[in-house]
């Protein structure tokens, strides 16, 4: 494999292109795309002869490949996981909070990898990709993934690497459930397997709002079947309603009640209502804005793919629901985090996790933050919530004799 | 928001120095309002324990992270139901056990969970509270610094008070320590000392190994 030469380094390189670099900032950063020829067998039978990652990495591989951190992402996240882009300053990752020089996970120890998963919209191959065998877009052909595929797409992206074993694989809601996989199915490449906000398995009602958020799709008049990009066009109208039901789910109830109440957007006369199907309230107006500002970037395929995965993601399945069982195998040091107002990936789903892995012997540490930010505080900067996982993260760091801590920026600055 | 964190601690309570010495080397060790972590940093560095700590407290568990410590947030009025029978080879509920509504019931919890469990509580029949109390004050002292309308101590028991419960519950006590501030007592404990410390094995345990 590819080692020496590859540029791991070079995307992650401080390079200011103009100004100044904020503190804790890796600054500007570049993508990459690594292409991969060796058929990827997937859960589903179907076999994808060919791929490629759009992959960012922050931090430099040390000599040893000891100080790697994997970053899986979320349903509409990508592998811009933090920095920003010279051309767009304002774009910056999403974890950026999170990830820096001096930041919970540090980057003048660590080298991160973040990577975008196959079937997205953002660099990866996805649905919007053309297919060899056909000259055309994917479509409705790209095959449906799940969370286990995405995780032997990784891993022949740390062989590319030279990456043995992750000092750490880490994620956030679906992205938990990556570093969950990981930690099961490659049970030696895992040190710490770091789960935040996450799940072992959705619940009914959280299948149910997926299901709500594809049929919106499915039903758009300009889906055509999802092969809408032969036609020009996409189903807007469907992917905003998707994203409506995603993003009440993110929040809490209290989150709302604090953010919009029942605010009215522009009463009529005298505080009136309009006694009409427009915008009423500014929850509404809220909704309406998030909806179409994300069907304007994401694609409709993709929304189906990776909400079918999540869907699928149940390691305890092959065990007739033992989820201990399930992880029986698994090596890594766990850190869980939860959020006390998730109700979408509630604190009781991360127990279920502390639970099977306690009774597996495995050395576990769990927090459970009361957050009034619904699901959506595992991307904010509650400083507990940053004080754990930048705590944990030196520790790593000290149990793999990486260097100590130089400085610290962020939300614990 | 500000996480104020204070950073290392110099020496082990005496009691818990004490507990340590309890506490076989390379044992699995669950420490019920651990805190600090400051116990099971110190059985892991000296004595090769494997531990557990269980904490609510938000600052205490991030202190706890910072030691290398792995700690569950969790409440224990909710129970160990994380925890499996026999999980653990000795439990520790260090100065928590008169705070705690369910009071039986987290006993009967530790029983459950490990083979050998250790608790320590301010002894209520240290004489000077008997003093106050004839003067017709709630006695206030190093170990119980609370008045009566704010304090955490809902359910206070002398040494002997202690070793009854342990017997109605099956719990057999195998090691006892009593305090004075820093001074251990060792005559006339239930009078003389403010601190307590038993170790006892669990009924579950006794049963089984027969």
């Amino acid at each position: 494999m590819a080692t020496e030469s590859v540029s791991c380094a070079d995307s992650g390189a401080l390079v200011p292109s103009c100004g100044l670099i904020p503190e804790g900032s890796v600054g500007p950063v570049e993508p990459e795309l690594i292409a991969f020829d060796e058929p990827l067998h997937l859960s589903s039978g179907q076999v994808l002869h060919g791929y490629e990652l759009a992959v960012e990495t922050y931090g430099v591989l040390n000599e040893a490949r000891s100080n790697a951190v994997l970053v899986c992402h979320a349903l509409n996240a990508s592998h811009h996981v933090a920095g920003y882009y010279a051309h767009e300053p304002k774009n910056l990752g999403w974890w950026d909070n999170m990830v820096g020089p001096g930041k919970a996970v540090d980057t003048d120890r660590f080298f991160v990898i973040g990577v975008n998963n196959i079937g997205s919209c953002f660099g990866s191959t996805g649905p919007s990709s053309i297919n060899p065998a056909t000259g055309k877009p994917w479509g409705a052909d790209f095959p449906v993934l799940t969370v286990e595929d995405w995780v032997c797409a990784q891993a022949r992206l740390a062989d590319y690497f030279g990456i043995r074993k992750f000092a750490a694989v880490m994620g956030g809601s679906l992205g938990g459930m990556q570093a969950l996989s990981w930690a099961i199915s490659c049970p030696e490449r895992v040190e710490n397997c770091v789960v935040i906000a996450s799940s072992p398995r959705l619940s009914a009602q959280n299948i149910a709002f997926n299901e709500v958020a594809r049929s919106a799709i499915l039903s758009d008049p300009q889906f055509h079947g999802g092969n809408y990009y032969e036609h020009g066009v996409v189903p807007k109208a469907g992917l905003a309603v998707a994203r409506m039901v995603g993003h009440i789910t993110y929040l809490s109830d209290t989150a709302m009640a604090e953010k919009f109440g029942r605010t009215q957007r522009e009463p009529a006369a005298g505080g009136e209502y309009h006694y009409n199907y427009g915008v009423e309230f500014e929850v509404e107006s809220y909704l309406r804005y998030q909806g179409e500002k994300f069907s304007r970037y994401f694609d409709a395929n993709t929304y189906l793919i990776i909400t079918r995965a999540l869907d699928y993601f149940d390691p305890a399945r092959q065990h007739q629901g033992d989820l201990a069982k399930a992880l029986e195998k698994v090596l890594a040091k766990f850190l869980l985090v939860s959020f006390s107002t998730d109700w979408r990936f509630s604190p009781e789903r991360s127990r279920e996790i502390v639970q099977a892995l306690l009774k597996n012997q495995r050395q576990v540490t769990y927090a459970e933050i009361d957050a009034p930010h619904g699901h959506d505080a595992f991307l904010l900067e509650d400083a507990r919530y940053h004080a754990i996982v930048q705590g944990y993260y030196d520790q790593i760091a000290l149990s793999l004799g990486l260097p100590a801590r130089q400085r610290t920026t962020g939300v614990l600055a | 928001m500000s996480v104020v964190i204070s950073q290392g601690q110099s020496v082990l309570r005496q009691d818990l120095l004490r507990i340590a010495q309890w506490i076989e080397p390379g044992s699995r060790v669950l420490d019920l309002g651990c805190n600090d972590g400051a116990l099971l940093a110190y059985l892991r560095d000296t004595r090769q324990v494997v531990g557990t700590g269980v904490e609510l407290d938000d600052e205490s568990v991030i202190a706890s992270v910072r030691r290398g410590v792995p700690v569950i947030q969790q409440n224990l009025e909710e129970g160990l139901a994380l925890f499996s029978d026999l999980q653990f080879d000795t439990v520790v509920l260090s100065k928590t056990l008169q705070s705690m509504h369910h009071t039986e019931h987290i006993l009967r919890e530790m029983g459950r969970v490990a083979r050998y469990g250790i608790v320590s509580f301010p002894n209520f029949g240290y004489w000077p509270h008997g003093w106050a109390i004839l003067r017709g004050r709630m006695p206030v002292t190093g170990e119980m610094p609370y008045q009566w309308y704010d304090t955490p101590n809902i359910h206070l028991c002398t040494m002997k008070d202690f070793q009854d419960l342990a017997g109605s519950l099956g719990l057999r006590i195998t090691h006892r320590a009593a305090f004075n501030d820093r001074a251990e007592v060792r005559v006339l404990p239930g009078w003389r000392s403010t601190l307590a410390v038993y170790r006892f094995e669990s009924p579950h345990f006794q049963s089984a190994a027969r």
